[in-house]
């Protein structure tokens, strides 16, 4: 596929062309769904790598539900990003919640806790960064939105507070906002409003699905981004493509 | 249509009745619902300042969108946002609804996690307590009209998400006691349907005398939730959508009706249902070997016929055809014949209903009375 065209992800999230002026897009709520079949995580490597260039001064907090910082590592790596480095340099800052547990399974005051204590160290990091010098995007991303449920106790309402909360960044601090679920184990209709609600509340949603006609080598799925933006809404499309998956590198 | 909605909504409530209620209901295949929102506070707002309406400002209950975003478009309208502490106060549920930012204030985690903004807001730190809320936005709004005989409208940009915080009969006890309270001139809401039991939206519905639905301009018929399928749809179903209404009148009717929306720049605007559409509708008939419509011809043939007792008193003798003819009738009308030939040849093109009596056992067709029980 042809590598030089800009390809539709970096259209939708870092660069709103108005006229002939390239402005950067700040405070986007970003939804990736994905399925067993097709996993959609190469978005958010694709997002982090980008977001770290050398040339941008960009922050990313990653709030890591899935994998610990050595599988991240390792990935970004291979793309040409060494996240230890930007770990030293203060732009990238790593929250493990692999462990993160909501103890008291009744108490509700204890499961909010977890999660409070975990949206305070987003803010304290978010507020500590857009006071130095500079112009930065500050992306939070999230790898898992249902294993964040599942420390809560699968009480989806709290990750919905949760995920308020960091959507409240957005409007005072231009944060960006980058999570990553997963559709089909919300098939069935009493836990759709998670994914639902997400919906409502994103700007751009991108969905990894199988193609319709099977797996193939190298093709592994095809992508569809719905892109509607909230208060401007001329960027109102939906495209698709394909993506190659090329180990180590990912073309679309 | 969309200024029915908001001239119902301007002309407020009358003397000793409920405020007039307005629902707006959209689901995620097209989810325009807040631009309809927004397109509703901002003409309920022009009509505000040019002091056309019974309201004297309204109170917005931001849940879904921060304050700075109204700024922001009511700005981009025309308003004069720093005369707006006059018209409009913002319930700010939005920035902290559960108090965290508060603990963590006190806490010391954060400085100062609140925005600014230059609307006149008031914050709501726990909206699971829906009788505060409750009361804070009768305050705003007094405060607005100022302890006189005014009134004052309510926005409310999501009721979806009070439900995520609290049960319905009490969302549902804190909307009537609004519509019911004698300085509230109006009320209007957003509810995300799917995201809810059919019973809200049902809830909802007797709550309000307007519902306005947003819906996609073509359903789905399997419920599909995968959108890479049919993209275009997709689409479509982002920038227009159906617009269906359904006003309770006061005398009890309930009027409907419809039109398209479609967005343009950062706003929506409303069009009459194109004929467009009636055609593509049209053509999604399956096609059947016998006809659904009549030609022009036959559609002027029928409208010549002259249905039975259609001719009664325009000058002529009733008669009631039975299906028999008596022989005094028969008498008359060949007097008849002749005499009016030329208008009969006159009448040629009118068409008649042809009707043969099987057999004598049959029942007359006529208003006699069989079994003698009627009072004629």
């Amino acid at each position: 596929m042809d590598n030089s065209r800009p390809n539709l992800l970096e259209e939708a999230l870092v660069e709103d062309v108005i006229g002939s002026v390239k402005t950067q897009k700040r405070g986007r709520v970003v939804v990736v769904e994905d399925c067993v079949e097709t996993s959609a995580a190469f978005v958010l490597h694709h997002f982090l790598k980008r977001s770290l260039q050398p040339d941008s001064s960009d922050v990313v907090v990653f709030i890591a539900f899935a994998h610990p910082f050595s599988h991240y590592e390792r990935i970004l790596r291979k793309m040409g990003c060494n996240l230890a480095v930007q770990r030293k340099n203060q732009r990238f800052l790593f929250l493990d919640m692999l462990m993160l547990e909501c103890p008291d399974r009744n108490g509700g005051e204890a499961k909010d806790d977890g999660l409070l204590t975990l949206y305070g160290e987003i803010e304290k990091a978010v507020e500590i960064y857009s006071s130095l010098e500079g112009s930065r995007t500050i992306t939070i991303m999230i790898d898992d939105v249902s294993l964040m449920e599942v420390a809560a106790n699968g009480s989806s309402n709290h990750v919905l507070d949760f995920l308020h909360y960091c959507y409240t960044l957005k409007a005072k601090y231009g944060c960006s906002l980058v999570t990553l679920n997963h559709e089909d184990i919300y098939s069935s209709a009493n836990t759709l409003p998670l994914i639902l609600q997400l919906e409502y509340l994103a700007d751009v949603i991108i969905k990894a699905e199988p193609l319709a006609t099977g797996l193939a080598s190298d093709v592994h799925g095809q992508e569809c981004k719905d892109d509607y933006a909230v208060l401007p809404a001329k960027n109102i499309m939906a495209k698709l493509w394909e993506h190659r998956c090329n180990r180590p590198k990912f073309g679309f | 249509m969309a200024e029915t909605i908001s001239r119902a909504l301007r002309d407020g409530a009358f003397e000793g009745e409920h405020a007039p209620a307005l629902s707006i209901k959209d689901t995620i295949h097209t989810p325009l619902g807040s631009f309809v929102f927004n397109h509703i506070l901002t003409q309920l707002t022009s009509n505000i300042l040019a002091g056309k309406s019974q309201s004297r400002g309204v109170v917005l209950v931001a849940l879904t969108r921060p304050p700075s975003f109204y700024a922001e478009l009511l700005k981009n309208k025309g308003f004069d946002i720093s005369l707006s502490s006059k018209w409009l106060r913002v319930l700010d549920c939005y920035s902290d609804p559960l108090g965290w930012k508060n603990k963590l204030m006190e806490r010391g985690t954060v400085r100062n996690p609140y925005e600014e903004t230059l609307l006149k807001t008031s914050l709501c730190k726990n909206l699971k307590e829906l009788d505060k809320v409750l009361s804070s936005i009768v305050e705003l709004g007094k405060e607005i009209v100022e302890e006189g005989k005014g009134r004052f409208a309510v926005a409310i940009d999501s009721v979806s998400e009070i439900l995520r915080h609290s049960s319905l009969p009490s969302v549902a006890r804190i909307l009537s006691h609004l519509r019911s309270h004698d300085q509230v001139s109006c009320i209007f809401c957003l509810l995300h349907v799917d995201l809810h039991e059919a019973k809200v939206a049902a809830t909802l519905e007797y709550l309000s005398t307007m519902h306005a639905d947003v819906e996609p301009i073509v359903q789905r018929t399997n419920g599909q939730r995968s959108a890479s399928e049919d993209l275009p749809m997709v689409e479509q179903c982002f920038k227009r959508g159906k617009f269906h209404v359904r006003f309770k009148r006061r005398n009890g009717r309930v009027r409907v009706m419809r039109e398209e929306l479609y967005v343009e720049g950062s706003s929506i605007k409303f069009k009459e249902i194109s004929s467009e559409d009636g055609m593509t509708a049209q053509s999604l008939v399956p096609k059947v070997q016998f006809n659904l419509e009549l030609s022009e011809k036959e559609r002027l043939d029928r409208a010549k016929v002259v249905l039975p007792f259609e001719h009664q008193g325009t000058g002529r003798p009733i008669q009631i055809y039975d299906g028999r003819k008596s022989l005094n009738e028969s008498e008359i009308e060949q007097q008849q014949a002749s005499v009016e030939k030329p208008q009969t040849t006159e009448d040629s093109g009118r068409g008649e209903i042809i009707y043969f009596r099987d057999s004598d056992d049959e029942m007359p067709d006529s208003d006699e009375d069989p079994d003698d029980d009627l009072d004629i």
